[in-house]
């Protein structure tokens, strides 16, 4: 009797909720850390990168507008949905970073737990990052804090999991939508993970999946109009300088490569307060008189 | 004689004395706690925008000059940002006071040399100035409580660049966190309002501020450029129109400096019909005429719902006719002089277009001075989204009208900008007035007032109005290495 023959994944890009092809048609070859084949991922084209940025804007109006009680939960679910597919992620990690299986598996249920930290902080972050503002005169004046926007994110090269769900998780949190792009040489657990993504309730544009050469999707990205925010983390100091140079058109918030970052360390809300802007209203507040209470 | 209305409520002239200002006939660079020439000799004067006279020359800094600033700022950061936070808020504390002292003085010298209205130099700049002080004093020895770690760190040197329009406000929104959070700063003034810089140096020296924490250099735009290039830079702030701050964001793109940029805007100010109309008149008036509307936040589109348009109009022209436009020394001048003849032809020029492409233009009737840059108080009624002056930052007092008709209508024009910086919403209905704010992209909303600003209070853009926020426990993450 013949061994039975496994059933190989054709991995896809992840744009508006759907899972396309590239446009271009293109795909490329991912290997393991020994250089055998992995499997075919898309080559995501700039039509892609545009496409996928006109996703994640028409998303973001509603997951922005969601409340952060129900954007919390969403995170969560993520978690749950990963911790039942532990075993392929730690497989994928462990084939395409050339891990142990149980460095594999360490990195895999880091990245849950991560989901799990920034769930928590969906209704924290606005009591920690605004506040009232004691201005002289008779004015209510509020500092809140509100998503950039469209966030590109170029995922690191390095840890393709945890540092993915790294960058990507403290952007959406506060309700950014973002097009990502996943660690060029080891594409394949983002594009699972927008399989997650899928099944976890955030709603379609709000995460955006492109795997493909990092400096032919990040020089659209970078210069697109309708971008507010590009993390550089996955770029070299070259790229990042020219994407940086890019993103000066229109102002994008730019959040440049720390080389030597440490996944596993405490990441703080720094990722989350670069991706948000500070709002401030101010009202009268009139006046009752004089008198008022003793108490 | 017998008196008719209109004489019996004019007002006599009722100038504020000039002679509570020095001003020198030349000005140095402040570097390294000394006024020096700079290295190539190189001057420009400086003028009052209301007639025209020369006020001073002052030294155009090159280069080397900047680079000896620089090397300056080095030099004394090291002690700085050793000092004690309560030693280095104590020095904050007394600049503030010397502020407060010699506020008449530095009142007059900023109408002087800027053309605004007295009444706004006393009442507005030099009092929120002494505050921005006041209130990053008392930031200085509780940095490790203010939501960034518990031993927070200065970056090095600040590299600022501010505009013309507050000069000495902008200089305190810059140097105020800068030196609470331990940075030393250069700092260059706008070409055209150098003074009041040059005496914040004289502050310094009165407050006994160790040599080189803060540096002027004057000059043109060369020398912000030469400023935010130079290598020895680590923190560049802005304030100032956005296709400089595009230059400067992509200047220092690849290098290490942390950078905040405050720039354009194009303010809507939008008026609901069950709105109190008086105030919302004085709001829109505050809200274009205030400083001549050289004034990034300033609410330069009025979003006037239908039904009220006809009537709102009538008011807000019956308020215009009584603006006192002219010479910005008397006490009882609105709206003072245009900041130069630069920005007075763009200004003539926006408007022209505005004309040009079918908007119906309308200014009350009012004398203007033979000398000096002036601009009548202007509005443009018919505007729609398509036409320049409701796309682009005029930068003066003219005001564009637009209508709606639905809250999602208004919603939807006040945010077809790439600008983000300001809003107003006038409405008696509080929901609306929340549901309105949310929507909003701008990073700062008045709801039934327009223009109010307060040290502690975050100010700031979304979109190509820049990043960063100034003012409040949000000002200093410009300033520390977070």
């Amino acid at each position: 009797m013949s061994e039975r023959l496994a059933v190989l994944k054709t991995y896809k890009l992840f744009i508006g909720g759907t899972f396309p092809r590239s446009e271009s048609g293109r795909v490329y070859q991912v290997t393991d850390a020994k250089g055998g084949w992995l499997a075919n991922a898309p080559l995501a084209s700039r039509k892609d990168a545009r496409d996928a940025v006109v996703a994640a804007r028409k998303a973001f109006g509603g997951w922005s507008g969601a409340t952060a009680y129900l954007r919390g939960q969403v995170l969560y679910r993520v978690a749950e949905m990963l911790e039942g597919r532990r075993g392929q992620f730690t497989a994928e990690v462990a084939a395409g970073s050339g891990l142990s299986k149980a460095k594999a598996a360490a990195e895999v249920d880091a990245a849950i737990d991560r989901w799990v930290w920034y769930a928590g902080w969906s209704d924290k972050v606005a009591q920690v990052a605004g506040g009232a503002n004691p201005v002289a005169g008779p004015y209510f004046n509020l500092s809140t804090p509100e998503p950039t926007g469209v966030v590109a994110v170029l995922a690191p090269r390095e840890s393709a999991f945890l540092g993915l769900v790294s960058v990507l998780a403290p952007a959406i949190v506060t309700g950014n939508t973002v097009v990502l792009v996943a660690s060029e040489s080891a594409p394949l657990p983002a594009l699972s993970l927008a399989e997650v993504l899928a099944t976890s309730d955030v709603p379609g544009g709000v995460v955006n999946v492109l795997s493909g050469r990092a400096a032919e999707l990040g020089a659209p990205l970078a210069a697109h109009r309708d971008v507010n925010a590009i993390d550089l983390s996955g770029a070299d100091a070259e790229l990042a300088r020219e994407l940086e140079v890019a993103a000066a058109d229109n102002l994008k918030r730019v959040l440049r490569p720390r080389p030597g970052t440490s996944w596993t360390a405490d990441p703080g809300p720094e990722r989350m307060l670069a991706l948000l802007e500070t709002k401030t209203v101010w009202h009268p507040t009139g006046s009752l008189g004089a008198s008022g209470s003793a108490y | 004689m017998a008196h008719d209305n209109a004489s019996a409520f004019t007002y006599a002239p009722a100038p504020e004395s000039r002679a509570v200002v020095d001003i020198a006939p030349s000005y140095g660079l402040f570097i390294d706690g000394e006024f020096r020439e700079a290295a190539g000799g190189k001057v420009f004067t400086t003028l009052s925008p209301a007639t025209e006279e020369v006020l001073s020359e002052v030294a155009q800094a090159e280069a080397e000059d900047v680079d000896a600033a620089v090397r300056a700022a080095r030099t004394a950061f090291p002690a700085w940002s050793a000092l004690p936070g309560a030693e280095r808020g104590k020095y904050l504390f007394r600049i503030a006071r010397i502020l407060q002292e010699r506020s008449r003085e530095l009142a007059v010298l900023e109408t002087l040399d800027n053309g605004k209205p007295i009444r706004e130099s006393r009442d507005a700049d030099l009092p929120l100035v002494a505050a921005h002080f006041f209130y990053y004093a008392g930031w200085a020895d509780k940095l490790a409580h203010a939501g960034f770690g518990p031993d927070p760190r200065p970056l090095g040197v600040a590299g600022q660049v501010i505009p013309w329009n507050f000069p000495l406000l902008m200089l305190a929104w810059k140097i105020a966190p800068a030196l609470a959070t331990g940075n030393t700063v250069v700092l260059k003034p706008a070409e055209t309002t150098p003074l009041s810089a040059l005496f914040f140096a004289d502050v310094c020296r009165q407050a006994g501020l160790p040599r080189g924490v803060v540096n002027i250099v004057t000059g043109d735009g060369s020398t912000g450029a030469a400023l935010v290039a130079h290598e020895g830079v680590d923190k560049v702030a802005f304030t100032g129109s956005t296709a400089v701050g595009r230059e400067i964001a992509r200047t220092v793109a690849g290098t290490r400096k942390k950078l905040t940029l405050e720039l354009g805007g194009k303010g809507a100010n939008i008026v609901f019909d069950d709105a109190p109309v008086d105030q919302a008149v004085e709001g829109i008036v505050s809200g274009i005429f205030f400083n001549q509307g050289q004034v990034c936040c300033a609410g330069s589109r009025l979003l006037v719902q239908e039904s009220l348009h006809d009537e709102l109009l009538d008011a807000l022209k019956r308020r215009l006719t009584t603006l006192r436009v002219g010479d910005p020394l008397d006490k009882n001048t609105d709206v003072g002089a245009i900041n130069s003849a630069e920005q007075l032809a763009r200004i003539t020029a926006l408007a022209r277009t505005g004309e040009a492409e079918g908007a119906e233009r309308w200014s009350p009737a009012c004398e203007l001075p033979d000398s000096g840059y002036w601009f009548a108080p202007t509005l443009f009624t018919g505007v729609t989204q398509a036409h320049t002056i409701a796309r682009d930052e005029i930068f003066g007092p003219v005001l564009s009208v637009l209508t709606f008709r639905t809250p999602d209508e208004a919603v939807a024009k006040a945010n077809n900008t790439p600008y983000g910086l300001s809003a107003g919403i006038w409405t008696e209905k509080g929901s609306r007035i929340l549901a309105m704010a949310a929507r909003l992209r701008a990073g700062v909303v008045w709801a039934n007032t327009f223009n109010k600003f307060d040290p502690t209070s975050p100010f700031g853009g979304y979109k190509e109005s820049g990043f960063g926020r100034e003012g409040g426990r949000h000002g200093l993450e410009a300033y520390l290495d977070v």
